[in-house]
């Protein structure tokens, strides 16, 4: 087996536009030192697939800052590695609107690479799963595209489909957006096909003016292509939300979750050289996540803590949680807030909102 | 054009380091982990490439294999560079002789050639046991102002402790006129550092003067420093304000761990002006549990905490689970204290296990030692080690 990843960093840029505001999808933090593309590439990584393309789109600057040479994921290679596919427009062409728009600028790409696979991860959603496994499943039902879902409660929400299979697994029907509030067998965003194979279906849908992956190609063929699902057993984080984003965050605090996450493998993310986190005399830190260069003074329950925060004497944050370089000022108290990068909560604030709608601080701000 | 640095370092990180008893068992004493996630010689690899020095030859003799595999390339450094960068050095087979490093001059004049391919105005040799952070680049530029030969990296040490040290008697201008190693009774307490800038030109010429030299003992110390003095060379002390210490015995060790701890610490290695680099270990951030007490301590990634943690420095992924406390001690990577197990006042090594209601060593106070536990050993359940004990095999516990 061999295969290439295409990891999409900006497709669901809308679902959570109050963190996609100044950077991709692909670049939100998550967990406390994660960013949401290391989950994509370190199951890529540990599924011994060494050269990853990532499509980008807008805001990708943060991407870039985040991923450098790719060498902490170990795809600093010669022979592939990590490769940024930035936008490709010209003076007909507008950047691309969609997910075969997108395909269709990296075709180039597709046509140099070797591999017989192509794995197509998203970056909305987080689990550990290894691709090998898919790969053999996709060989054995000899299928034309298999499609990763997970089976889980769905509340109404605009940003996903689901699939329904027969006892063998095959497709018998793909819903977009469908009007479920239950049970269903969503899909997780990460297909597998064949490398010639994807690159005939995107020439065929250019010519026939075919605009959606989802609606044109999976959709309409369910009855002719060989589609087939591949279940995903193990825990799975969707978000499509703040909301979603703020409770899978604080699922991490779930040693189940942990160990199904970062159990056996590693998640690789860039390494920033940051001192040991350090708790005061007067630090009370229960039931959370803490990252490393933290100095922490006051209280901190139920939340998750990323590199370089500063909890000063006194405040007390609560079910919160706070990205990197925040600095809580004495004796604030923080309840079910998520602080963007280098806030500033001064002395005494007090902040709150509520588990099913959290409160949010963009990037840099002065509270 | 014939490429060249203008400064190479030399670090001696050979030695076994062997009053750290079982902590260098079978590593050599700079890749001794420190500050939860540092190894000794995070300092002086991170002072280099802060003060400018990127070429770097690390002389490894003692247990090299941990060693080597930490220096790796020199990436987390920034040391991987095409011309310099960080270099491995272990003793060699050489057509007319092979031979272990006999001292630590010895050890620099095998390398010679090693020196001699960057061309360097300078050579730095610097040891890889201690802990603290100097500007290289400052002590250089002493050098070169003054126009010394050697210039030797001191601070003032507590007269009682002065007989400890390789002592500088120095002139109103620095120029050093006398060097006594460990004096009985010290004339001054200006100790050597360790630390020594010399033109390239000179120390080549010294060194080969003292391989010729039977009587010698190969020691910078000992033999090339005063060779050098008695030649009528200019030597001159530079002076050194701040934190360094030798981490070199159990006791020390333990301090200098401690001495991270603390609002206004006595060694502060948050300073994002003068970052240390080290290889980062691959784990998510630590748990600390709804039942845990964490105060005054370092914790880091990957550790999970349901106990008490008071005055203590823990490395990555070690587990304290609930119920067990663990008081003014160090414990390195992967180590678990399992519940209601107690450790006070010690130092454990890496994948130690520490087994339920074990006890290991003694409250702090007056004449108390430090209990030490060798790398992966298991303590038994509800077994005890003593206060200053030094274990390197399993203890056994009640089945």
């Amino acid at each position: 087996m061999s295969a290439v990843g295409v990891i999409f960093s900006n497709i669901h840029d809308e679902n959570v536009p109050e963190l996609s505001r100044q950077r991709t999808m692909g670049s939100i933090p998550f967990g406390g030192r994660y960013r949401l593309i290391d989950f994509a590439l370190s199951n890529m990584v540990n599924s011994g697939i060494t050269t990853v393309g990532v499509i980008t789109k807008n805001n990708y600057q943060s991407l870039m800052d985040h991923l450098g040479s790719g060498k902490d994921w170990d795809l600093a290679r010669k022979d592939g590695g990590l490769i940024l596919l930035p936008p490709y427009n010209d003076e007909y062409e507008s950047l691309y609107h969609n997910r075969l728009e997108a395909l269709k600028g990296i075709i180039g790409f597709l046509n140099k690479r070797t591999e017989d696979y192509v794995v197509l991860s998203d970056c909305d959603g987080i689990c550990k799963i290894d691709f090998s496994d898919v790969i053999a499943y996709h060989e054995e039902k000899q299928a034309d595209i298999t499609l990763v879902y997970h089976n889980e409660k769905v509340v109404k929400s605009p940003y996903y489909a689901c699939l329904d299979t027969d006892e063998n697994g095959r497709l018998t029907d793909f819903q977009i957006n469908p009007n479920i509030d239950g049970i269903a067998n969503v899909y997780i965003n990460i297909m597998v096909l064949n490398r010639q194979y994807l690159i005939s279906i995107i020439n065929n849908a250019i010519v026939h003016g075919a605009n959606s992956f989802g609606r044109d190609i999976l959709a309409k063929n369910v009855d002719c292509l060989k589609l087939y699902g591949y279940e995903l057993k193990d825990y799975y984080a969707g978000i499509d939300s703040l909301q979603t984003y703020y409770a899978h965050n604080l699922e991490m605090l779930d040693q189940q979750v942990r160990n199904q996450l970062f159990g056996a493998r590693d998640i690789y993310t860039k390494v920033k050289d940051s001192a040991p986190s350090k708790y005061s005399e007067t630090a009370v830190v229960k039931n959370s996540l803490i990252s490393d260069g933290c100095v922490i003074e006051g209280t901190v329950e139920n939340s998750i803590l990323f590199r370089g925060v500063k909890v000063e004497k006194g405040a007390v944050v609560k079910n919160s949680i706070i990205m990197q370089d925040n600095v809580i000022g004495k004796e604030a108290q923080l309840n079910a807030v998520i602080t963007d990068k280098n806030v500033v909560i001064r002395d005494r604030r007090t902040l709150s909102g509520c588990a099913e709608y959290p409160f949010f601080i963009p990037k840099g701000a002065m509270v | 054009m014939q490429r060249k640095k203008q400064c190479v370092a030399m670090l001696l990180a050979g030695g076994q380091g062997s009053r750290l008893y079982a902590l260098t068992n079978t590593i050599a004493k700079p890749a001794v982990p420190f500050g939860a996630k540092y190894r000794i010689i995070d300092f002086p690899l991170s002072n280099c490439v802060n003060s400018g020095i990127d070429t770097v030859g690390v002389l490894t003799q003692y247990e090299p294999l941990e060693l080597n595999e930490y220096i790796g390339n020199g990436q987390p450094w920034d040391l991987d560079r095409s011309f310099g960068g960080v270099h491995v050095l272990s003793p060699y087979q050489a057509k007319k002789r092979s031979s272990w490093y006999e001292g630590t001059a010895n050890a620099i004049y095998q390398n010679m050639h090693f020196m001699k391919m960057y061309n360097p105005e300078y050579i730095l040799i610097l040891s890889g046991d201690h802990i603290y952070k100097m500007d290289y680049a400052a002590m250089l530029k002493a050098h070169i102002e003054k126009g010394a030969d050697c210039t030797i990296a001191a601070l003032n040490v507590p007269l009682k402790e002065a007989s400890r040290f390789g002592i500088l008697n120095i002139k109103e201008d620095g120029t050093i006129y006398q060097f006594e190693e460990k004096p009985k009774v010290p004339k001054s307490t200006l100790a050597s550092m360790g630390i020594y800038i010399f033109t390239a030109s000179k120390l080549f010429h010294y060194l080969e003067e003292d391989d010729k030299n039977p009587n010698s003992s190969k020691d910078f110390g000992k033999d090339v420093l005063p060779a050098m003095l008695n030649a009528g060379e200019k030597m001159m002390s530079y002076e050194f304000q701040g934190y360094w210490k030798d981490v070199g015995t159990i006791a020390s060790l333990h301090e200098a761990n401690m001495d991270l701890l603390g609002e206004t610490p006595n060694f502060d290695v948050s300073d994002s002006k003068w970052k240390i680099h080290s290889r980062n270990p691959l784990a998510p951030p630590e748990y600390i549990g709804p039942n845990a007490t964490v105060q005054n301590s370092m914790i880091a990634l990957g550790c999970e905490i349901n106990g008490t943690i008071v005055n203590s420095v823990l490395s990555s992924n070690v587990v304290v689970e609930e119920g067990a406390v663990v008081k003014d001690s160090v414990i390195m990577s992967g180590t678990v204290v399992k519940a209601g197990a107690e450790v006070n006042y010690s130092i454990i090594d890496e994948d130690v296990v520490v087994e339920s209601g074990a006890k290991v060593g003694a409250e702090k106070g007056e004449g108390v030692g430090i209990a030490v536990l060798g790398k992966g050993i298991k303590v038994g359940k509800n077994a005890a080690v003593a206060a200053g004990e030094i274990v390197d095999k399993d203890v056994e516990g009640e089945v």
